[in-house]
């Protein structure tokens, strides 16, 4: 299969790659580049495991193909602590509980800063569970993960607040 | 080569004095948030292809083509193994010697017996080029009838049921009982199969350097993986190493291994280098087990004043038509409500399926829906408070045996739980509560009930010279919180600080941890952990106690005590020692000592040993649409000691969620014409979104457990389901006044 040139900017670093058009943004991140945070769980759109953020967007990355996002920037679960410094969603997941075997945590983490992002939800917890519905935890951590979208959300508000200040 | 791992904890810990019982983060937390968690999936050793399964589209029959020439010429394609080049193996993957073996399909002929059996391997360069390879396979089959549904073959009654417990079970005369009562109900309930659903799909990534083999794969049983595939292919167990430091879930489905892992490994055999293969969701449908259905029929008898005289339960259930698992439902009966007569039964049928397996309280879920929805409609005919009847008909002693209770707090789980429900306003009959919105509102409740099971464990604990320790133990962490609940108990057994204590889990080269399954991973290897920390510290004590120059000469191996790093003097706190001096006197760099965990016979002899839980639902029904919510579930449980209140409350959140997904949710459809599974995805087979998911509360009942084991410990990973789905069975009654009789709840049930 022919490839194709692709240049993608993940976690801030510029990739410019050849791509096989077959390949999705998901496998182009899992077995191309080693960015193995991103999870599969269906490889049809069904789980929300592979969530990641897509120019700002939340998107499951298993239905994207890699070469139809030439130039877009792409954060994945590896780009959001700075090192040790975890963002105050990754620190409210944990704080809260929301997760058990951790194999959905990436998904459900990037879907609740593009939740964030999106600024539809407010504080409501029944708007922030339908929000968050694309991502199966089968495990049903879903108390936890509502609470540690709350809780990240406010801390991010008084952050925000205080730059602002 | 041991795993490294870098565990730590944000935000820090609270600690007041010891690590048992504090509601400490998950150590794993840190890694599971920044995506560094290593998944078996992750793994990418050098050099490495990709194998695609390609699955059977029949139920029965055998293959009577492929073209694997199409599928070779394909590029990127490296290999096709088929039965006809498939390595050889040292034994027959049919054959079987214990009850924890399964018989597996691993192309040892053409012969297909249930949907997405494997019929080949694709090994490729790319996984893209594999799956291609897969879909030009193009099998032609030679199909016959599929055997589909619990009506569709001869029944009999099976040998055994769950693990060796006999089919057939009964004390006093049920029918006498019967006869007898002053009211009667008979009610028989329907349950679907279900699918375990892991999120993480089974995956391999297998390497062999000559005959010694290297896997990461996930397994809640890692020496017993181990020595499957030692006899599989002829090799010494010690010469497979096995990594599984998470597992994306495992719910039962993870516990054996299962076909297509080893076929990972027979697929790098072939080629000769290492190869990854992971399941795609559909094909997690048919040889990684299922929960059987069930067809369950209680009867029950009970005199003037509630009191049952009778229970017989009946259950119907189905294997596949080459091995044995049958689902033990009817076994529920035998330790929740006192009765003088008690018969249990079993039937089964075989059909065109992957033979079921141990699913998240397998026979206890399936039997508690049953059990609790019948209990209810005895209240409902006796007209008595559904609470009132339970506690009418509370077993004092376990009613099948007459053994007492190693403990049992669940009249202390009733009053917490319906306190806090609410439950003394409930109305009896129906169709009572119209919410403002016009919906139904209905109460209902469930008694929870599991086991307390203990297996068979190891660990070694190590005193080094520089005050820190070390603990070693293959346990496996599905979710349950392992890595953190485990290192909790070997901090205090090691009589440290946890930050002081190295953890090391998670691989076969470690001491044998058991299964982390009938949750009894815990119990089982939290003992191994906790005499391992025993023995060093004896052997410490002995050190310090037998020199003249220790503060602590003369005070024998009893008059110490072992705290934050430091050997105390029982009579006298004034004189102690710390480990680092104890050894450097000495002249050892470290110390070791082993420990095991199991069951203690004499005990289990003696005591019925089981977790106890109330759980109370609340559902909404829309009159019109027949449309079912839940919006608020309570339980609280009474399962011994209880490590970390944490885990422990989400492992019961999980467990009372898969008990809304029993009631309501999970099904997997069988197409009658051809066997297949028709909704063998995650969009169709149905499991709880969180905006399925209410206010769930989980109350911690204190229970003190003298028998149990030392630590106290019951577990707690399974009975969160038990109970709950019944309650959420009962309360959708409550609402409607319609009984539902099979599960999942359908829409057309309600408005029948």
């Amino acid at each position: 299969m022919t490839s194709l040139p692709l240049a993608l900017t993940i976690n801030g670093h510029r990739y410019e790659l050849e791509v096989d058009p077959r390949v999705t943004l998901l496998d182009l991140l899992r077995e191309r580049l080693e960015l193995t945070g991103t999870k599969k769980g269906c490889d049809r759109g069904q789980c929300g495991a592979c969530t990641v953020l897509v120019d700002g967007k939340r998107i499951n990355s298993c239905l994207a193909l890699a070469v139809s996002h030439d130039g877009a920037k792409v954060l994945t679960i590896e780009g959001v602590s700075h090192g040790e410094d975890l963002h105050p969603v990754q620190a409210a997941f944990i704080a809260h509980d929301g997760f058990q075997c951790g194999f959905c945590t990436p998904g459900q983490i990037m879907s609740t800063l593009g939740l964030i992002a999106e600024a539809q939800a407010g504080d409501d917890p029944e708007r922030i569970r339908e929000g968050m519905s694309g991502n199966l935890c089968r495990c049903a951590a879903y108390g936890g993960i509502v609470e540690a979208v709350l809780e990240a959300q406010e801390q991010l508000a008084k952050a925000d607040r205080r730059t602002a200040a | 080569m041991t795993l490294e791992l870098s565990l730590n904890q944000q935000p820090a810990h609270l600690r007041q004095g010891s690590s048992i019982g504090q509601p400490l983060t998950r150590r794993d937390g840190f890694l599971k948030v920044t995506g560094a968690a290593r998944y078996a999936a992750d793994n990418h050793p050098p050099g490495m292809l990709y194998a695609v399964l390609a699955v059977s589209g029949i139920a029965r029959g055998r293959v009577a083509s492929l073209d694997v020439e199409a599928a070779k010429a394909h590029g990127g394609v490296v290999e096709v193994m088929t039965p006809q080049n498939r390595p050889p193996l040292a034994t027959d993957p049919d054959a079987k010697n214990n009850p924890f073996m399964f018989r597996l399909d691993l192309l040892q002929n053409d012969r297909i017996r249930y949907p997405n059996q494997t019929i080949a391997v694709v090994i490729a360069e790319t996984l893209e080029a594999a799956t291609e390879g897969a879909a030009l396979l193009s099998p032609r089959y030679e199909a016959q009838p599929a055997r589909v549904g619990l009506d569709g073959a001869e029944s009999f009654v099976p040998g055994g049921v769950g693990i060796g417990s006999p089919a057939v079970h009964h004390k006093g005369d049920v029918e006498a009982g019967l006869e007898s009562a002053a009211t009667r109900i008979e009610a028989t309930y329907e349950t679907s199969a279900q699918y375990h659903n892991a999120m993480e799909p089974h995956a391999i990534v297998a390497a062999w350097d000559g005959d010694s083999l290297s896997i990461d794969t996930p397994s809640q049983g890692l020496a017993m993986a181990q020595g499957r595939i030692a006899g599989l292919f002829g090799i010494a167990p010690q010469n497979i190493h096995i990594r599984s430091p998470f597992l994306g879930g495992g719910f039962g489905s993870k516990g054996m291994i299962s076909g297509p892992q080893v076929l990972g490994i027979l697929a790098a055999r072939l080629v000769g280098c290492p190869v990854k293969l992971v399941l795609r969701r559909e094909q997690m449908y048919g040889p990684a087990g299922h929960r059987a259905p069930t067809r369950q029929t209680l009867r029950m008898g009970m005199d003037r004043e509630g009191r049952l005289t009778a229970i017989d339960h009946h259950a119907k259930t189905a294997s596949s038509t080459f091995d044995d698992f049958f689902e033990p439902a009817a076994d529920a009966s035998h330790t929740l409500y006192a009765s003088p007569a008690i018969a249990t039964s079993h039937e089964a049928v075989r059909l065109d399926t992957g033979t079921p397996l141990f699913m998240r309280a397998p026979g206890e879920a399936t039997g508690s829906i049953a059990l609790e929805s019948a209990i209810d409609e005895a209240a409902g005919a006796c007209g008595m408070d559904p609470l009132e009847f339970r506690l009418r008909n509370y077993a004092e002693v376990e009613p099948m045996t007459g053994k007492p209770f190693s403990s049992k707090a669940l009249r202390e789980c009733y009053t917490l739980a319906s306190e806090r429900f609410g439950w003394q306003r409930r109305p009896l009959q129906p169709r009572q509560m119209p919410d403002k919105d016009g919906f139904l509102t209905g109460w209902g409740m469930g008694t929870a009930t599991f086991p307390a099971i203990m297996f068979q464990a190891e660990a070694r604990a190590v005193l080094r010279a520089d005050g820190s320790g070390l603990m070693e133990t293959g346990a496996q962490d599905m979710g349950q919180g392992a890595w953190t609940a485990f290192a909790q108990i070997a901090a205090d057994g090691l009589g440290l600080d946890i930050d002081q204590v190295d953890f090391r889990a998670g691989s076969s080269d470690l001491p044998n941890a058991g299964i982390a399954g009938g949750s009894g991973h815990t119990a089982t290897a939290g003992m191994a952990i906790h005499n391992a920390g025993a023995a060093v510290i004896a052997r410490l004590a002995d050190l310090a106690t037998g020199h003249e120059a220790s503060p602590l000469f003369g005070a024998g191996n009893e008059g110490v005590l072992a705290r934050g790093g430091r050997l105390y003097r029982r009579d006298d706190e004034n004189r102690s020692e710390s480990y680092g001096e104890i050894l450097a006197r000495a002249g050892l760099a470290e110390i070791d000592g082993r420990g095991t965990g199991t069951p203690d016979p004499a005990s289990r002899e003696a005591y019925a040993m089981h977790a106890h839980g109330a759980v109370f639902a609340e559902v909404k029904v829309d009159p019109d649409f027949g449309q079912i919510r839940v919006t608020r579930l309570v339980g609280a449980f009474a399962a011994g000691r209880v490590i970390n209140p944490r885990l422990v409350r989400s492992q019961y959140y999980g467990g009372m969620i898969w008990g809304v997904s029993f009631a309501l949710h999970e099904e997997a459809v069988t197409d009658r014409r051809s066997g297949r599974i028709q909704n063998a995805n995650l969009a169709e087979y149905h499991v709880p979104v969180n905006a399925d998911v209410p206010s769930v509360e989980a109350l911690l009942v204190h229970e003190d457990d003298p028998y149990v084991n030392a630590l106290g410990i019951k577990g707690v990973g399974e009975i969160g389901i038990t109970g709950t789905a019944g309650a959420v069975a009962n309360a959708v009654w409550h609402a409607t006044g319609v009984r539902p009789r099979r599960f999942p709840i359908r829409i057309e049930d309600l408005l029948g």
